[in-house]
């Protein structure tokens, strides 16, 4: 592939990003390609960073080095690290949602569609001017957003209650209506945080028709943090594996899930187990050691975020435990010291995860 | 009151029993509470010094009575309320509700007979029976009306339901004619009605409306857009004080001013809004707080231009779109004009329905907005403010027009309270104001508009109301003052209904859109914000 088709096809490109809070290194050095029309799948151990990104994409925090750059359809290229938050979905077209989802839950569904379309209602109700009296212009667009509403709660499979408030709604549902809500908003690139946490097998194979009818009859990319293995490799076409805030791999769904640093990753296991436990991936078992954060000793847990603004503290990210980066903490690169040098016994008991069954707690999304 | 009574007792006991035991624990908490407050009164005798009153009567009285009262609620008032649940076993039918058994048509007759006797003898009865009994007579006859009026809203009730806005603006239209009418008949001259219907169109329906309409506004940056404001008493003191200022200075006609006092107080309302907003919760109450204490404080310590806490006086009448006036001295004044008898009802019967139509407009504008883009938009902000970023809306200019509109709303009120009272000083301004406006808001349901015009009515209403129980000092002695009460009764009033009901009198939202059917969103829903 040649740099020019390449500078083409990909609607995000991250690079050398890096977010640190206080002294936490969140984000070390990532840089990756999401390329248009494609489902790209960001995955990792909790903890890894992944809202972080997502964080830093949407514009809720601003990294501390690195550049976003997204390049819409019509050639038009946005840095998202600096435009203001807002601006983000208004005009680079990127729209999220969130690891614990976050409606409008005394708005009906409908209501929480036509939200999502307020900039261009805003618009043609001349600034509110207009339309205070009435103007043909403004009823018309907003017969028009009805009409977006309404195909996209035909699309969640919601119409039935359009009338109902969004927080009685199931929560399957309600992860539906969300991604819904951001499409209202007319995204390139959808950025879906979790999507399938929390959702009973029914749920989560509706979601994945709606994720694939998005991505091959509106062209809008997404961008994918999801914990269920089955769902990343059912449809991501691209998979990226943080660890610690690093990049691990990067690749197609076959050779990432093959890579022994993403398996180490995942499940700090030795080699020659490596065989076992690629056959239980997608297995109950395999999804309750990934909810076990990194073991308490790298992770000091003191104080929470200060250096967070006042709204950012509330943007969603597994609990506030600080993780520091060191040498030991990574399995993935111990993969690698492995494959250089002879193994040690005593390094190999430093890579076991220690708060496995005792101090390690349940994090994140998954109840 | 805890139930104080162990399981195996209350299965022997008979209901007296427990009701015995539980009126004398009541009455000995009632004891306890009130024998400082109330068995003891410190006061000042004529040489300043300190003097103990015992009141032991008095707490006796209380105390007797907190203990009748848990007696009867026990003994009868709880069963009856489980009755009212159980139903009858041969027929299968719930029995029927107390409404129903209240009022009844006998009882509407007699009323009817005995309205309708006290007011015809009304001005000979004092003389039949001496002055002391007439009073109560009068009493007796507003309860007469009050029971009337509760059984004809009780036999509609399913009508008054469905139409309750058109109802209600259909009432506040017809009010003031209605109350010249009866009291003109009453008093069997035009002039007597126009005469005493200055209290019921002044104290009554002007306060009232001014409330309701100084509360619509505040719905719009509470109710809707969720952001605590402590300090709106401000928006409507730089209202007021635009219009005096502007209007004794240089004379300018109420009908420029009002707007220009609405542009104004949005100014201001987006100049606060500024550095404000980026705080949120109790943050943001604080700081409006002070803002409201800032700008009284300038009002107070600014004389050269606000003449400081004598205030500024002589404020010029409102003029009938300048085709007439209220001045008894001008050649058009309006008795000059339309030949009729000289009176300063007109004024106020005016200024009544002039207050009734900035209601109306607030009410228009609130609910158009919300059907638009941008209030929607305070909605989801109240609910939530992330979400709405994440979805490209600018919440900061979002929240500056959600405060500019509250303001703007404020300032026409004010302009409009220093029109009617002809005076303004910064004591009219205080925080307890914005408490005042805040109650009414969070009484009524934030975000619904009948159910503030309702909150207001009663707490408004209420308050003037306790004026006009004189009656109560020949039970108190004459040194009672009912008004004093008025806080006690605001109080008990917000204990009440935050009891009863917590989201406030309407406590559902009304979807601004609906693809199918409109249904009230439940208040369990709903956020308050915290923005
Ligand atoms: N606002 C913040 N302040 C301090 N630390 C944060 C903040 N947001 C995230 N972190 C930390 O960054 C790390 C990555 O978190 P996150 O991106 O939520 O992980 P995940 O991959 O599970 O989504 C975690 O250790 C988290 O505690
Ligand atoms: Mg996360």
């Amino acid at each position: 592939m040649n740099a020019t088709t390449q500078m083409n096809d990909a609607i995000l490109q991250v690079d050398h990003l890096s977010m640190k809070f206080g002294g936490l290194v969140a984000i070390g050095d990532l840089s990756f390609t999401a390329r248009r029309g494609e489902i790209t799948a960001l995955i990792g151990p909790n903890g890894a960073g992944k809202t972080t990104v997502f964080n830093c994409i949407t514009g809720f925090y601003k990294p501390s080095e690195g550049m976003i750059t997204l390049n819409r359809a019509d050639g038009s290229t946005y840095l998202l690290e600096r435009l203001p938050n807002h601006e983000i979905p208004a005009r680079a077209k990127v729209a999220r949602t969130f690891q614990n989802i976050r409606l409008f839950s005394g708005m009906t569904l409908l209501e929480n569609l036509l939200v999502a379309q307020h900039n261009k209602l805003m618009k043609a109700s001349g600034y509110t001017v207009l339309g205070l009296f009435g103007f043909s212009g403004y009823r018309k667009a907003s017969a028009e957003s009805m009409e977006l509403a309404r195909h996209w709660l035909e699309k969640a499979d919601l119409v039935d209650r359009a009338d109902d408030p969004a927080g009685d709604l199931p929560y399957g549902a309600q992860r539906r209506l969300e991604i819904a809500r951001a499409m209202c908003t007319g995204p390139e690139l959808l950025c879906l945080d979790e999507p399938a946490a929390g959702l009973n097998p029914k749920e989560s194979a509706a979601l994945n028709d709606l994720l694939m009818d998005i991505k091959h009859n509106t062209g809008t990319s997404i961008l994918l943090i999801e914990h269920d293995m089955s769902v990343v490799m059912q449809i991501s076409d691209h998979v990226v594996v943080l660890e610690y805030g690093r990049k691990i791999s990067d690749g197609n769904p076959q050779s990432v899930r093959t890579d022994p640093r993403v398996i180490a990753a995942y499940l700090g296991v030795d080699d020659e187990e490596v065989e076992t436990v690629l056959t239980e991936v997608g297995d109950e078992d395999v999804i309750e050691q990934l909810d076990i954060g990194p073991d308490a000793a790298h992770g000091p847990g003191t104080s929470s975020s200060y250096l967070a603004g006042p709204v950012t503290d509330t943007v969603g990210h597994s609990d506030g435990e600080r993780v520091t980066v060191s040498k030991g903490a990574s399995k993935a690169a111990q993969v690698d010291a492995r494959a250089n040098s002879p193994r040690k016994p005593s390094e190999r008991a430093t890579a076991k995860p220690t708060g496995k069954s005792s101090t390690a707690k349940p994090r994140g999304g998954r109840k | 009151m805890a139930v104080t009574v162990s399981r195996e007792s209350d299965s022997v006991a008979t209901p007296t029993q427990r009701a015995l035991k539980e009126a004398f624990y009541a009455g000995a908490i009632a004891l306890g509470l009130f024998v400082l407050f109330i068995g003891l009164k410190t006061g000042q005798n004529m040489s300043n010094e300190l003097v103990l009153t015992q009141r032991w009567g008095l707490l006796a009285a209380v105390v007797i009575a907190t203990a009748v009262g848990r007696f009867l609620y026990v003994a009868y008032g709880q069963p009856f309320m489980a009755n009212q649940k159980i139903a009858n076993v041969a027929t299968g039918l719930l029995p029927a509700s107390v409404g129903s058994r209240f009022f009844t048509l006998p009882a509407f007759i007699v009323a009817v007979v005995a309205a309708v006797l006290l007011f015809l003898f009304n001005s000979s009865l004092a003389g039949w029976v001496g002055a002391e009994p007439a009073g109560y007579l009068q009493f007796l006859r507003a309860l007469a009306v009050i029971y009337l009026l509760a059984c004809v809203i009780y036999y509609f009730r399913a009508f008054i339901h469905a139409n309750f806005t058109k109802l209600g603006i259909t009432a506040l239209v017809l009010y003031p004619i209605l109350v010249v009418a009866v009291l003109s008949l009453n008093a069997w001259s035009i002039a007597g009605g126009l005469q005493g219907s200055l209290k019921w169109v002044d104290n009554f329906g002007i306060q009232i409306l001014i409330y309701v309409m100084l509360a619509w506004g505040l719905n719009i940056v509470v109710g809707l857009a969720g952001l605590l404001d402590l300090g709106y008493v401000a928006f409507y003191a730089l209202g007021a004080y635009a219009y005096a200022l502007l209007a004794t200075q240089y004379g300018l006609s109420f009908w420029i001013l009002l707007p220009a006092a609405g542009c104004m107080a949005a100014l201001w309302g987006v100049l606060l809004g500024f550095p404000v907003l980026r705080l949120r919760g109790d943050y943001l109450a604080i700081v409006t707080l002070a803002f409201g204490e800032i700008i009284r404080l300038v009002l107070i310590n600014w004389r050269e231009v606000t003449n400081g806490s004598a205030g500024i006086s002589g404020i010029p009448k409102v003029s009938f779109f300048g085709l007439m006036t209220f001045n008894v001295s001008d050649p058009n004044y309006i008795a000059k004009v339309l030949h009729i008898a000289t009176s300063s009802a007109y004024y106020k019967i005016f200024l009544y329905y002039l207050i009734l139509g900035l209601c109306l407009l607030t009410a228009f504008v609130t609910i158009r907005l919300r059907r638009l883009p941008v209030g929607r938009a305070w909605e989801a902000l109240r609910e939530d403010e992330i979400a709405c970023r994440s979805l490209g809306i600018n919440t900061t200019t979002t929240k500056l027009t959600a405060f500019a509109t509250g303001a703007m709303f404020g300032g026409f009120a004010g302009s409009f309270f220093a029109a009617r009272q002809g005076f303004v000083s910064p004591e009219s301004f205080v925080f307890l104001e914005s408490a005042i406006i805040l109650a009414i808001v969070v009484l009524g349901g934030m975000g619904s508009l009948v159910g503030i015009a309702v909150a207001a009515m009663v707490m408004i209403g209420g308050t003037e109301a306790l004026r006009e129980l004189d009656f109560l000092k020949q039970i108190f002695g004459p040194d009672f003052t009912p008004e004093l009460y008025r806080m006690l009764l605001f109080g008990m009033a917000m204990v009440i209904v935050m009891l009863w009901k917590p989201r406030g009198f309407v406590g559902s939202r009304e979807p601004t859109a609906f693809l199918k059917e409109r249904r009230a969103v439940s208040s369990s829903f709903t956020k308050e914000g915290h923005g």
